[in-house]
């Protein structure tokens, strides 16, 4: 059952206490990657946020979507689907509000970004080529999950996209800064994964004794800032042992 | 999580094979990609807390296949339901699905269940577990709940109150062996078609809702895989968005994937729709081997199967059986 609650929202059933909206550019159903999309749905989640208390438990943002689990003891689909519709019509004119700009600390090198030569050589670039564009680029928080603090930033610049490790690394340590496709992500800790390596972040992107818990949201813009081995260290950075790339069993 | 000295309860003397604290589930924290975790089962979930007197929500333990063995410190009430894992006190045979009093120094052991895979003890007042993101529900993958946010281990310290000699508590319940679920190696899944359903031909969907398929090799708290008659969406892949509990994944090889309580809260495999939560339950109970099938409902039937479940949970009386 799909109801449409204007040119660029529709709604679709999840689960037994979950709906699903999901968010295109106006009239097309196309799932690309876009910050006016992301705009809606940082826009939605905040109106829903602000509209429903005990009715709803849950909400995960993504790209283009969000899932909303309701309480079966408060609400039922039919009428949290009424209150969605009506709370959303407001939606349909999303300002391309601009989120909070996050600078995240970023030590490039060989020693600890193991795939930069590989992806230099791919893109015919040297290194440092690599390194400049992915700092120059502002990131967009489109996503939080796969794993606690776990932020999908987009969009690398085309020339340094990279496709996934066709076997994922064990393990990938903690901090990493990696790219796949045109997706960049820090690892909030050591992790099995599948992206490229180009270095080292210091800052937690999940600490649970912190508050916030994370330095980033979902409609954040994110920039990273290169520093040296020293500054990383500094800001408490550690360097892991040496991931090869023997490790890519 | 600490545990001040003077906390007493229970000490762990074997862990078992997964043993982990559970409440009912860490809720309002996708946002930073943490899971829900909980009971897998939650119906024996509650009904070991309501032996016990405790709200269901109280903290209770979690045992999968068995081994578990603890020593009370304390005198208190406890209860264990779910899988019918061998209870012994101090090497005494003891039944499940009852409350009863232990005393400080009683060993309680379980064996292995022949059946189902997971089993509840609860304490009355619940263990005191300090809470993490507002839950005490343990997902090792997350390192998050419970004690240090793993597995139940040698020498665990799980603090509980001490039941007074007045306590109301103390008077023995159980649950009558009419109103115990049967755990069985096949259950139905009804399931809610939604999510990316329009990828799926009427053809795809009719052979989905009638083929028997088998629990895998693959089956955990995170998610059940399974074999059978492989299933095919026109699309391999969508934009990685939100994933709802029993959610049914359907990667590129075509073999079901139900996610539970552990799964990853964002995902990018298109999905057909998703098993309602007292099936999830079920198939919990279920381990390689073992079979389902999948049975399509709407919206508004599992809406009033919900509330049904819940209505027959409430009403259903404990018996006093001293």
């Amino acid at each position: 059952m799909s109801t449409l609650i204007n040119d660029s929202i529709r709604l679709e059933i999840a689960g037994e206490n979950s709906l699903m909206l999901y968010f295109s550019d106006k009239g097309q159903e196309s799932s690309i990657i876009t910050p006016s999309i992301s705009s809606n749905v940082h826009q939605a989640e905040q109106l829903i946020r602000q509209n429903f208390s005990t009715e709803i438990i849950d909400l995960i943002s993504s790209y283009a979507s969000i899932l909303v689990v309701f309480n079966l003891l408060e609400i039922d689909h039919h009428h949290l689907r009424n209150k969605l519709k009506r709370l959303l019509k407001q939606c349909s004119n999303a300002s391309n509000k601009q989120g909070r700009l996050v600078e995240l600390p970023a030590y490039y090198s060989l020693e600890s970004g193991m795939d930069l030569q590989r992806i230099a050589k791919y893109a015919k670039l040297t290194v440092e080529q690599v390194i400049n564009l992915h700092q120059a680029q502002e990131y967009r928080v489109y996503a939080i999950g796969f794993a606690p603090g776990f932020a999908y930033l987009g969009e690398v610049d085309k020339r340094i996209a990279m496709a996934r490790l066709t076997t994922p690394r064990l393990k990938v340590p903690k901090g990493a800064i990696a790219i796949a496709d045109r997706q960049t992500a820090v690892y909030p800790a050591q992790s099995p994964g599948g992206w490229n390596l180009i270095g080292l972040c210091p800052i937690d992107m999940f600490n649970a004794q912190a508050e916030p818990t994370m330095p980033v949201e979902v409609g954040d813009r994110v920039k990273f800032v290169e520093i040296d081995k020293q500054q990383y260290l500094e800001l408490g950075g550690n360097l892991p042992n040496q991931v090869s790339s023997n490790d890519c069993k | 999580m600490t545990v001040s000295k003077d906390a007493l309860g229970f000490i762990v003397t074997n862990g078992g094979v997964l043993s982990l604290i559970q409440d009912a589930g860490r809720y309002g924290a996708f946002n930073l990609g943490l899971t829900n975790g909980g009971p897998t089962d939650s119906l024996a979930f509650y009904w070991a807390n309501k032996l016990c007197g405790n709200t269901i929500n109280s903290t209770a333990i979690e045992i999968s296949l068995g081994g578990l063995e603890l020593i009370a410190q304390v005198d208190c009430v406890i209860a264990i339901t779910g899988a019918p894992m061998p209870l012994t006190i101090n090497g005494q045979p003891k039944s499940c699905w009852r409350s009863f009093l232990v005393k400080a120094g009683d060993t309680i052991s379980l064996g292995f269940t022949p059946i189902g895979v997971r089993c509840y003890l609860a304490v009355a007042g619940g263990f005191t577990i300090k809470p993490n993101f507002g839950s005490t529900a343990t997902v090792c993958r997350e390192s998050v709940g419970g004690i240090n946010g793993d597995k139940l281990v040698k020498n665990d310290v799980l603090p509980c109150q001490t039941v007074s000699k007045t306590d109301d508590r103390l008077k023995p319940l159980m649950l009558a062996e009419n109103d115990q679920p049967q755990y069985t190696n096949e259950v139905p899944l009804h399931t809610v078609l939604g999510y990316q359903q329009a990828h799926f031909s009427s053809i795809e969907k009719r052979l989905f809702f009638s083929s028997e398929y088998q629990i895998s090799q693959h089956w955990d708290r995170m998610g059940y895989r399974l074999q059978g008659r492989a299933i095919r969406a026109d699309v391999d892949g969508i934009l990685s968005e939100g994933i709802c509990y029993g959610a049914v994944q359907i990667p590129a090889d075509g073999q079901p994937i139900v996610l539970l309580n552990d799964r990853q809260t964002i995902g990018g495999y298109p999905k057909i729709g998703a098993v309602i939560s007292q099936d999830c339950a079920k198939l919990s109970q279920l381990r390689q081997g073992d079979k389902v099938r999948f049975e399509p409902i709407s919206m508004s039937q599992a809406d009033n199967m919900f509330h049904l479940n819940l209505r027959r949970f409430s009403q259903t009386k404990l018996i006093n059986y001293s």
